[in-house]
């Protein structure tokens, strides 16, 4: 399988406060790599080296195939990236909101139009194309972010507690919009808090105080553990935590 | 180039969807321009005069026309006494009065010297002033034709003459007061607002992660609300010439060109107050507290600089309204050139490019 995200002891230093240590983990084209951990675990810090935000202290890696210490420029033409907070502009129509969102990854007019059209037949809101965002029922609007971040047609997609706050039958939809994505090619790395979700994942790595604590698939995990669900895998490694927020 | 398209679009979109925002925008303008020029104004139209006459002969009666006849002054009422003066005073018929003395005609003719007295309301101290200097000025005009008139002995006498704004009206100098500091609360609230805001929203972020170069998203960002201010600068000068009959003596394009240095000056303030702000609130906290009053304290449009104390003296240096207060007025009201506003038109834009390269590098900083 190919490898498009690869580190070898990453590490972040804030001063004396080691945020991620040593991270070394691998994730293959098409896959749904998870990652777990409680707040403060260092699951941010990590993410936002590994899209170009933040220049790691030591260690390496690579995204896509580029340097995250020098290319961090190509590393952001080749990944999408939907955070926790709510990332569409409220005050834009539906078709607006696209169109802005491609814009500014280039796109040609030509493109910006076609893919517009596309992802608004996918997601079966033609009729919404004119409305504002502000007008949308929240399940709509996260799988309207979603496909927002894969205008561009990235290779990565990076989701930063994508689902939270909404209902469990949004949120199913939403992780079948996450399967398609992941079968046309495209690597999901996805942090949650929710550990049914964990269960969708092909693996998952969970963060205990900054270093990884555990990664494997869902079901070697539970087997490992001798665990039940995911949920007693996670409780399992966090309550060994010794910081918190 | 595409994508900056796309961004500036967008901008535009938010700020013209935001109706009440936009009414702020204009509507600041102008009704401040309209406050400062007919509520706040210091001139004096149609002053009430009374006039006690002792003399009752040529001069006083000449005297007496001449004033009527000044736009200036109305002789509203006669009075015959002193106290029927005072009793005019205080219903507030009168706000100035002028008193001949008995044999104002011979005194003149034979000692070549008379007293008027002059009595004002000086409840309000720089109106009573103003009105006292004008009404000299009547008098000694008419001394004036007198002594053309008759060989008088030699004299020498000091003529006053008030230049660029001879008539001491407000509006002239409130006018670009009024525009520094427009221009400069609207443009630092609303390019620091509008920064937090994506800060809040979350979607500073994800433009973060695009490739879009964040000084791209900086000019993006400023580039609607410099558009407005200019559009809103040709409002205060429309307004300006056509209801406060002010006129612009010097080069609009000149004068176009500073207030857009200016406007991009206080558009950096903006940015680099957006880089500390955390929510929409303090930004706007922020550039109204740290904006208003020194704009209007030490530009110099309400109280003269030259009084003030040596340290607020060198404060009011670093605030750049001061010198664009210089420039407007030179270039607006004297019809001065270029020549005698390089130096405020360095100043301002040494300020304009250090307070961006900060502003650029901080925004920068708070990314990594």
């Amino acid at each position: 399988m190919e490898t498009v995200i690869s580190t070898d002891k990453l590490t972040k230093r804030f001063g004396d406060f080691i945020a991620a240590h040593e991270l070394s983990f691998e994730v293959g084209k098409g896959e749904i790599f998870g990652f777990l951990g409680a707040n403060g675990a260092g699951k941010t810090t990590a993410m936002r080296m590994l899209c170009g935000l933040l220049m790691p202290s030591s260690g390496k890696a690579s995204v896509a195939g580029f340097d995250v210490y020098t290319e961090t420029e190509k590393i952001k033409r080749n990944i999408g990236y939907m955070s926790q907070k709510f990332s569409l502009y409220e005050d834009l129509t539906v078709a607006e909101n696209i169109r802005f969102y491609a814009g500014i990854y280039g796109l040609s007019f030509s493109d910006i139009k076609r893919k517009t059209d596309e992802l608004l037949s996918k997601l079966g809101m033609q009729g919404e194309a004119k409305k504002l965002v502000s007008a949308l029922p929240l399940g709509w609007k996260q799988k309207l972010a979603f496909s927002v971040s894969l205008v561009h047609e990235p290779r990565i997609v990076f989701l930063d507690e994508p689902t939270g706050g909404v209902d469990p039958v949004t949120r199913r939809q939403f992780w079948d919009l996450i399967y398609y994505a992941a079968n046309s090619g495209v690597t999901v790395f996805v942090t949650t808090h929710y550990m049914d979700e964990a269960e969708y994942c092909d693996r998952v790595s969970i963060m205990v105080d900054g270093v990884i604590a555990a990664l494997d698939s869902p079901g070697n995990l539970k087997k490992q553990m001798n665990a039940p669900d995911m949920e007693d895998v996670f409780y399992q490694l966090a309550r060994k935590a010794k910081r918190s927020e | 180039m595409n994508q900056l398209f796309s961004f500036i679009k967008k901008e535009f979109k938010h700020v013209f969807r935001d109706k009440k925002t936009l009414l702020m925008l204009f509507g600041l303008p102008t009704v401040q321009i309209l406050l400062f020029g007919f509520a706040l104004t210091n001139e004096i139209k149609n002053t009430r005069v009374t006039v006690l006459n002792y003399a009752q002969d040529n001069t006083s009666s000449e005297l007496i026309s001449k004033i009527d006849n000044s736009k200036y002054f109305d002789v509203v009422s006669y009075v015959r006494s002193e106290s029927e003066l005072e009793a005019e005073f205080r219903k507030g018929n009168a706000k100035i009065a002028v008193v001949f003395p008995k044999g104002l005609d011979s005194d003149l003719k034979h000692a070549k010297n008379a007293q008027i007295q002059l009595i004002a309301d000086a409840s309000d101290p720089n109106s009573a002033t103003t009105i006292t200097y004008y009404l000299s000025n009547i008098i000694n005009e008419y001394n004036g034709l007198k002594l053309m008139k008759t060989p008088a002995p030699m004299q020498i006498s000091a003529e006053t003459k008030m230049l660029y704004n001879p008539e001491l009206k407000g509006a002239p100098n409130f006018v670009p007061g009024v525009i520094a500091l427009v221009l400069m609360l609207v443009c630092t609230m609303m390019s620091s607002v509008s920064i937090v805001k994506e800060k809040e929203l979350g979607t500073m972020e994800i433009l973060l992660v695009s490739p879009f170069k964040p000084i791209f998203i900086i000019i993006a960002k400023l580039m609607p609300y410099l558009i407005i201010s200019i559009f809103n600068l040709i409002i205060i000068l429309v307004l300006s010439v056509t209801l406060l009959d002010l006129e612009i003596k010097g080069s609009i394009i000149l004068l176009m060109l500073a207030s857009t240095l200016f406007i991009i000056t206080s558009l950096a303030i903006g940015l680099l107050i957006s880089t500390t702000a955390k929510t929409q609130q303090s930004a706007m906290m922020i550039s109204l507290t740290g904006m208003l009053l020194p704009t209007l304290l030490l530009t110099g449009f309400m109280f003269p600089i030259e009084n003030m104390p040596i340290p607020l003296k060198l404060l009011s240096n670093i605030v750049p309204s001061r010198w664009f207060f210089i420039i407007i007025k030179n270039v607006m009201l004297k019809g001065l050139g270029i020549g005698s506003i390089w130096k405020q038109l360095l100043i301002l834009f040494g300020m304009c490019i250090f307070l961006l390269r900060l502003s650029i590098k901080k925004f920068k900083i708070r990314l990594q």
